[in-house]
């Protein structure tokens, strides 16, 4: 037996040569990296770690398993993926051929392909919320319409910029700053921007307390965010009730091409309030979030290879995410100025910038800023009216762009 | 459709516009929607909260004395006592003998006046 050829052999099968000796191994190099200081910002910084933990470790699996060349042992295989959406291929929409060949990665990938994975996170998200505020307030539903602003203007920037258009309709879907949304949007219109993509709206979602008071402060008078705004209406359990099937009937009818994403936040929804599914709401909100997140996040960070993310286009993704995040704030504050204006000054113009959706992240800056100018002000529950309205909103402006590109 | 992958600065415009005012109509019509179905419930809550005075005038029968719900410990009474200072007075007991509340029985609770003491 040849001892030492056997050595040499493993020795260049392993991932440490591969970085050296397999075309473009060293951007592998930089991907890990990367994945490093993404496991960072979740851990220590906090910043979405449920998603950021599990987006990070994908993607350092994905970068130490797949090299150019040597992807005999990856769990995540991108040139799978060309092959099933090229239609010169004869893989084309091929789930077969991808079941023979894939890798563990691959196979959680199919989830978010097939647009299972965000529907039922905006199943959990349904069975989480407290429609309540915007129901007291449908006025609120303005603020949530005029806060998907970023979402076109970051559109046309990415169009301007050089992408396409359904790439630039999913680079703008990052200002209806709603993770499951833009993640649903990107894989039909342009998946191959799903990493980028994905990272940029989860980590401008963490950052919201950081983008959005400045702006807040810029857009509004002291005056305006003293406002004390006076307590909502009590809204009854059958209003809550009739609501999640109203909306559905109504924005699906509309808009066809929201149903998975609205049929099943309000779904989540029904079962929250309906008083029959407790056991339902439960597991909507916990244990299959829960699991549908592990999924989700590991499989999007899988799509981070070094082929795909290492280019200039993911530089200008994540500036057009910042700026479709910044406009969507300032549209939010916008429609609340105006409202404030048209309601005599009974409505905290504040609350406006929870429209951007990130349940319920935003709202509770709107309450902090507007707290630290009125020690008495309490905006939390006003503010989640826009932030809910956002979510809708945000679903309709995807349900648009899927309609026009997809 | 190759206009809309290679999309022009202008159609892209247009896009942006139309996706803009489309959101805009959806969430307008929404919120016309749940203003009439919030309209409806309040004018309905309103009509059961004037119908309950008039059923409250008919004398009702003695209802059947009520048995304690399983697990706990039957009912607290309260003589001159509001319910928020009983409530209070239960939670100091419960903090100054370091006992969880759960595991204290309450059997009533009197406000003794200061011309009783």
């Amino acid at each position: 037996m040849d001892i030492l050829g056997t050595l040499r052999d493993l020795g260049l099968e392993s991932g440490f040569a591969a970085f050296f000796l397999t075309d473009g191994g060293w951007k592998n190099l930089i991907m890990i990296l990367i994945a490093f200081v993404l496991l960072y910002l979740g851990i220590v910084k906090k910043f979405e770690p449920l998603l950021l933990c599990g987006i990070a470790f994908g993607c350092l699996l994905s970068n130490l398993s797949y090299f150019v060349g040597l992807g005999e042992n990856a769990l995540y295989h991108p040139e799978l993926w060309e092959a099933f959406l090229d239609e010169a291929s004869p893989y084309y929409h091929s789930y077969g051929h991808i079941m023979s060949n894939a890798g563990l990665l691959d196979f959680f990938y199919i989830g978010v392909k097939a647009g299972i994975y965000p529907s039922l996170i905006f199943m959990g998200v349904g069975a989480m919320t407290d429609f309540g505020p915007l129901l007291a307030n449908p006025k609120s539903l303005l603020m949530g319409a005029s806060a998907q602003l970023g979402v076109f203007v970051a559109f046309f920037g990415a169009v301007l910029l050089g992408f396409t258009g359904p790439e630039a309709a999913s680079i703008g879907i990052i200002g209806g700053a709603d993770g499951p949304t833009a993640i649903y949007l990107t894989t039909k219109l342009a998946p191959h921007l799903l990493g980028p993509i994905a990272i940029a709206a989860y980590s401008y979602m963490a950052l919201i307390p950081l983008i959005q008071p400045p702006i807040m402060k810029l857009f509004t008078t002291e005056k305006m965010r003293k406002v004390k705004m006076e307590q909502a209406r009590e809204v009854s359990k059958t209003e809550k009730i009739v609501f999640p099937i109203v909306v559905s009937t109504f924005v699906i009818l509309l808009l066809p091409s929201t149903a998975p994403l609205v049929g099943c936040l309000m779904l989540g929804n029904l079962f929250r309030e309906c008083g029959v599914t407790d056991r339902l709401s439960d597991t909507a909100q916990n244990a299959l979030m829960n699991i549908v997140t592990i999924f989700l996040a590991t499989s999007v960070g899988a799509t981070m290879v070094a082929q795909n993310f290492l280019n200039v286009s993911t530089i200008k993704i994540i500036f057009l995410g910042l700026c479709s995040f910044a406009i969507s704030t300032v549209g939010g504050l916008l429609g609340g100025v105006v409202m404030y204006k048209t309601s005599g000054g009974r409505i905290n113009p504040l609350i406006g910038s929870a429209g951007v959706s990130a349940v319920p992240m935003a709202a509770r800056v709107s309450q902090d800023v507007g707290r630290k100018y009125n020690k008495t002000n309490f905006l939390l529950m006003h503010a989640m009216g826009p932030n809910v309205a956002g979510v809708i909103g945000s679903a309709i402006a995807a349900g648009f762009l899927l309609s026009v590109f997809g | 459709m190759d206009d809309l992958v290679n999309i022009s600065i202008a159609n892209a415009g247009i896009t942006a516009l139309l996706g803009y005012v489309v959101v805009f109509i959806g969430l307008i019509l929404l919120m016309a929607v749940m203003m009439i179905m919030g309209a409806i419930m309040v004018s309905r809550a309103k009509k059961a909260a004037a119908a309950a005075p008039a059923a409250a005038a008919v004398p009702a029968a003695p209802a059947a004395p009520k048995a304690p719900a399983p697990g706990t410990a039957g009912e607290l009474k309260l003589y001159d006592t509001d319910p928020r200072d009983a409530a209070m007075v239960m939670a100091i007991v419960a903090d100054t003998l370091g006992k969880p509340l759960n595991e204290l029985r309450f059997k009533s609770i009197k406000e003794v006046k200061e011309d009783e003491i």
